[in-house]
């Protein structure tokens, strides 16, 4: 039986002068899941908010038609421009919504029943005992476990993952025809992530709703969508069946998505086997205490690590998010003082270094971080931050030295000189990461650490970053330790892998080994968990 | 046994600032140039009252041991004597402490009844007129000298038209149509000024939780509009409203002398404003250390009350 | 992210576009102007009792009519403005460089240092403004010196706690965590990153300091316990005009807007330039602005 669900039509949507949203048309049909995908910006968010009629940006104007068409033969309800009685009739009863941000999309003050319950009472007009009774039911079909106590719970007292299930929930309660899922595991882990793509499909089957959903991942698209559409700059660039789109991509723009994902398939970066140790690092043992309103705790962040980094060689430390991995770098940065252990950087011992010494010792390790709009001071031109650490260490004495040389870190990562003059707001997240990695290669470390530095990119942004990385490496035979929760970039970047979970090491081997062979099973399931390159339809035909 | 962890640390907290309020107002005494003693006393003076007010005030004996036996003696009740009339300083002070009260309650709950829907109103419009309109009237409530309307007030509604006092005083519990009469003027001085004040705070308080991804969620719901206003946009502004409501308290208890001053209410802060005008240090150190307990009191209060409103304080 | 992104430059341009903000920045121009020049633009002379005179309402001779001792309030007024402005400029001064230095050393060390300045801060906080002012003047006694020193000390504490707050979160901003592991020293970090980056509420709480320094010096001195006749200024006359207000509505009228249209315009002008430094309110100016 196939019938459409949703049918949008030319949507356009306006702010002030600005056109974001270019006439995107797109249908789903019951029982079908249609993916979303495109960057940041892309407005891929906004098209669905946009459909549904939940759009509140102020001084937006929306224009087109979206449709939300019965299974029965009732008549469709027209949601661009709709009045507000209609749309509240739509939104939860016949649409239900899921977000990306289990953090605060749950109201902290109520109960999971009562936040259920909530649209059973709008919708159905369930009486209390009926109403709690839906709301276990429901908490039990999206696989919470002891759904009869946490119904007594509040937001605060469950995980990110065990939240988003809650949303899944709540968005299901009245038994909706449309199902409009918005970057729904973007804020999980990947273990996590797998299992609620899992649930969302099982929740389709038994329950027969179109699904939309939102993603910035090809991988999880390829997962969960029969039907894609992609879109670049307001525009839907392309739309077709899954399988069409990753085997025969007719946009350009697509094609550039596809390639840039990163995979595990595919050459490993071959293994050097005699290149000497650069970092050894032995029995790290990092904790700290955290204050909260009620009092403090130590978080036991890393426990009795140890590791070597060889010349010219990536190692690539891998762990969700809580495993320590961060903290490894803040260790061998000075940034966080080790509980135990000691590391040696080419026979200097790295922990226990002199008043005295420590600025040159910062000069052998550089750090590049994850954020790229709060990586550079915003005040300060590029040419200011890249030149800081020439300034500090004395290696460019005169002001005109100093621009020689930044002219000449920035052409070395792909940059024009003129950048110098500009400030980080006017480049886009790539040039900022950019300019960071300029910066710290301005000290020409030994080791130069790279925190999760491509996580917060576009796919395409991080690829060429990612090359710009590898590139860099051959040509000034660079050592890095590759810190990230992605197991793909792991693959695509590095030569030995340490996979760590809550501050300890899981596994250490070299990555051609690692990936081939995993030994351990906590490895098994984070490869398990990365959406594979194909789309599941692929592999099984329905 | 969590809120009750909660609580132990704020309480030891609030002790801990309130021993640094007693070291300020000891100091007090402590800082004046010149001899307090015979300041206070100023044509009154003579070898005799100054020797007898000396060590009637202790200000014979060693600093530590003065302030060790201030704190004891302050904590048991006993603030000393008046400078200027002998009088016990705690008499005094809890003579006058009801007039505050029950002015700083009247002004407290003239604010909120504006502040509240007048901040809410104007977040849910922002960017709209009707927000410019509540910003810009709050712009003037906080500009405004609170003595300066109060002499405005009294000119419009007791002189010229006629409707309530000029100024003057009835005790709430024996009088309470006359207290009413009386507290409208000075309660509306301090209380409109305390709503501008409010009403900023609750403007951007309901904002920052408006903008918060589970009122989408409320909306995404389709709950009628008036559900998620209340349920969950302001029961989550309720936090940050209590805690602005407790600080304007406190800070009505010690602002509303000048008004004290211009409606002649007979309160805690026209008897400070005659003390310093006469140098009576004890009186000045009594009526300071007062008023800044009872603001300590008032925010361990709000903090009990948070502990109420928030599971996330309540519950691991 | 907590540190504002926008251009400097292109802020100011955008600040003063505010209606309110362009007007209060203008008004405050002319008050300022009018205070520096008091002295020889004033009419008559501030004492110059004229008893005939007295009760005089506004008009061509009296642009503000005269008090009950035939003195002009125009000109009072005038002269009053440089006493108060001279003293809210002076206290608000005081408050800005003692609070923000020991609020930035405080936010960036942390430590001991940090909470030991935190109960300081919070104690001097459990007073109201007014009553600690009052205490203040009480010890030093009154006189426009004391008056400074009282309301720069009592708002000491509000810059102290807005530079420490800002300071920290710039301090754990990724972009000082690079800076240290390159390296770069405490003192070039202070200078370099985290003063230009607190500049912006510390400049908004200025404007409204001065606001709040206008109020309360006005609040001492109706008292009687700021600034001292023969000065002139406005909270005192208003003080006096008390027993006239039927009769000389214009006694009371004038001092009292002196006060309340510089107070306002301070706000304004802060809430202006603080409506244009908050990102979050920016981005909301920005979509307008594209219309």
């Amino acid at each position: 039986m196939r019938k459409v669900a949703l049918s949008t039509r030319d949507l356009r949507v306006r702010i002030g002068a600005r056109e974001i949203l270019r006439g995107i048309s797109l249908e789903v049909e019951h029982g079908q899941t249609l993916g979303i995908v495109g960057e940041s910006g892309s407005g891929k968010s906004m098209t669905v908010l946009a459909a549904t009629g939940l759009l509140d940006a102020p001084g937006a104007e929306v224009t087109g038609s979206s449709a939300l068409m019965g299974e029965a033969a009732s008549a469709p309800v027209q949601l661009v421009g709709a009045s507000g009685r209609v749309l509240r009739t739509v939104h939860g009863g016949r649409i239900g919504f899921v977000f990306q941000d289990p953090g605060t999309s749950l109201n902290p003050l109520l109960t999971l029943e009562r936040q259920i319950s909530e649209s059973l009472d709008a919708h159905r007009g369930l009486t209390r005992r009926s109403a709690r009774a839906r709301a276990l039911e429901l908490l039990d079909a999206v696989g919470l476990p002891d759904p009869a106590e946490r119904l007594n719970n509040y937001p605060h007292q469950l995980s990110g993952g065990q939240r988003q299930r809650v949303m899944i929930a709540i968005a299901l309660a009245c038994d909706p025809e449309l199902l409009i899922a918005d970057e729904p595991t973007t804020a999980l882990d990947v273990t996590t992530q797998a299992q609620i793509i899992e649930l969302v499909r099982q929740l389709q089957r038994d329950f027969g709703a179109a699904v939309v959903w939102v993603s910035h991942d090809l991988g999880v698209i390829g997962q969960v969508a029969d039907s894609v559409t992609v879109l670049h700059n307001g525009e839907a660039v392309e739309q077709a069946p899954v399988l069409d789109v990753f085997d025969r991509p007719q946009h350009p723009y697509t094609r550039e998505l596809l390639e840039a994902s990163p995979r595990i398939d595919g050459d490993v970066a071959p293994p050097h086997e005699d290149a000497p140790g650069l970092l050894k690092v032995s029995g790290l043992d990092v904790r700290y205490s955290v204050t909260g309103p009620v009092g403090s705790t130590v978080v036991h962040a890393v426990r009795d690590l140890s590791f070597e980094i060889r010349r010219a060689t990536t190692l690539g430390l891998v762990g969700e998010s809580g495993s320590g991995k961060s903290t490894v770098a803040a260790a061998l940065t000075g940034l966080v003082k080790p509980h135990a252990g000691t590391a040696s950087l080419a026979g200097t011992d790295v922990f226990t270094v002199r008043r005295a010494d420590e600025r040159a010792l910062r000069r052998r390790i550089s750090l590049v971080m994850q954020d790229p709009f709060a990586s550079l001071d915003p005040r300060a031109r590029v040419g200011a931050a890249v030149a800081e650490p020439l300034y500090v260490h004395q290696l460019a004495k005169r002001k005109r030295q100093r621009r020689e040389r930044v002219a000449e870190l920035l052409e070395l990562v792909g940059l024009p000189a003129d950048f110098a003059s500009r400030y980080p707001h006017e480049l886009s997240g790539g040039q900022r990461q950019r300019v960071s990695i300029a910066r710290a290669l301005a000290v020409q470390p030994e080791l130069l650490i790279l925190d999760e530095s491509t996580a917060s990119l576009d796919v395409s942004a991080q690829a060429n970053i990612l090359d710009l990385l590898s590139q860099l490496q051959l040509d000034h035979n660079l050592t890095y330790l590759f810190i990230t929760h992605n197991l793909a970039v792991v693959h695509r970047m590095s030569h030995d892998v340490m996979v760590m979970r809550a501050g300890a090491v899981v596994e250490y081997r070299p990555a051609a080994e690692l990936f081939a062979a995993p030994e351990q099973d906590y490895t098994r399931a984070l490869l398990a968990a990365v959406p594979p390159a194909r789309p599941r339809a692929s592999a099984d035909p329905r | 046994m969590r809120v009750f962890r909660f609580l132990a640390r704020r309480l030891l907290y609030s002790l801990v600032v309130l021993l640094g309020v007693l070291v300020v107002v000891f100091a007090l005494v402590h800082l004046v140039p010149g001899d307090p003693v015979r300041i206070a006393l100023g044509t009154r003076y003579s070898p005799e009252a100054y020797q007898a007010l000396r060590s009637a005030s202790g200000l014979d004996r060693p600093i530590v041991e003065q302030f060790v036996g201030y704190v004891g003696s302050a904590l048991s009740g006993n603030l000393g004597v008046s400078f200027r009339n002998g009088e016990p300083v705690t008499v005094t002070l809890l003579d006058r402490l009801p007039a505050t009260l029950s002015l700083a309650a009247a002004a407290i709950v003239i604010g909120l009844l504006i502040s509240v829907p007048a901040g809410t109103w104007a977040a849910l419009h922002q960017g709209r007129a009707s927000d410019a309109i509540v910003r810009v009237a709050t712009q003037f409530g906080v500009s405004i000298p609170d003595f300066w309307m109060g002499i405005l007030l009294i000119e419009l509604f007791a002189t010229t038209l006629r409707w309530l006092p000029t100024s003057g005083y009835a005790p709430l519990i024996s009088d309470p149509t006359g207290w009413l009469r009386h507290v409208i003027l000075p309660g509306s001085t301090v209380g409109l000024v305390a709503a501008a004040i409010m009403t900023r705070y609750i403007r951007s308080a309901v904002l920052d939780v408006a903008s918060m991804g589970y009122v989408r969620t409320a909306r995404s719901k389709g709950l009628p509009p008036r559900v998620v206003t209340i349920r969950h946009i302001l029961r989550n502004a309720l936090i940050p409203v209590l805690t602005i409501t407790g600080i304007q308290l406190a800070t009505i208890l010690g602002g509303v002398i000048v008004v004290e001053v211009v409606f002649a209410w007979p309160g805690l802060g026209r008897l400070v404003y005659t003390a310093v005008a006469a140098r009576d240090y004890s009186l000045i150190q009594g009526a300071v250390l007062l008023i800044a307990a009872l603001f300590l009191l008032i925010n361990l209060i709000v903090d009990v009350l948070y502990s109420v409103a928030d599971p996330r304080i309540r519950l691991s | 992210m907590t540190v504002d992104t926008y251009d400097r430059r292109a802020s100011w341009r955008l600040a003063l576009r505010n209606p309110l903000t362009l007007i209060s920045a203008v008004i405050l121009a002319v008050i300022v102007l009018a205070a520096l020049t008091a002295d020889r633009i004033a009419p008559y002379g501030v004492n110059k009792i004229d008893v005939p005179n007295a009760l005089q309402p506004p008009s061509g001779a009296h642009l503000f009519g005269t008090d009950e001792l035939g003195r002009d309030i125009f000109s009072r007024v005038l002269v009053g403005a440089h006493a108060s402005l001279e003293v809210a400029a002076a206290s608000v001064t005081f408050a800005f460089f003692v609070g923000v230095t020991l609020g930035v050393v405080a936010g960036y060390r942390g430590g001991w240092l940090d909470m030991v300045l935190m109960r300081v801060i919070d104690v001097m906080f459990a007073f109201p403004v007014l009553l600690l002012a009052l205490a203040i003047v009480a010890v030093l006694s009154p006189g426009s010196t004391t008056t400074i020193l009282a309301i720069g000390i009592v708002y000491t504490p509000i810059f102290a706690r807005v530079a420490r707050a800002s300071t920290l979160s710039v301090r754990i901003e990724p972009f000082v965590a690079v800076s240290r592991t390159l390296g770069t020293g405490n003192v070039l970090i202070l200078r370099r990153h985290i003063l230009p980056n607190i500049a912006s509420p510390v400049i908004v709480q200025t404007s409204l300091s001065l606001a709040f320094a206008i109020l309360s010096e006005a609040a001492l001195s109706f008292l009687g316990l700021g600034l001292q006749p023969p000065e002139p200024s406005w909270g005192r006359m208003l003080f006096d005009a008390q027993g006239f207000v039927h009769l000389a509505w214009w006694m009371s009228v004038f001092p009292g807007l002196a006060i309340f249209v510089t107070a306002l315009a301070f706000n304004l002008l802060g809430d202006g330039v603080r409506d244009v430094l908050d990102p979050k309110q920016r981005t909301l100016l920005d979509a307008r602005r594209k219309r």
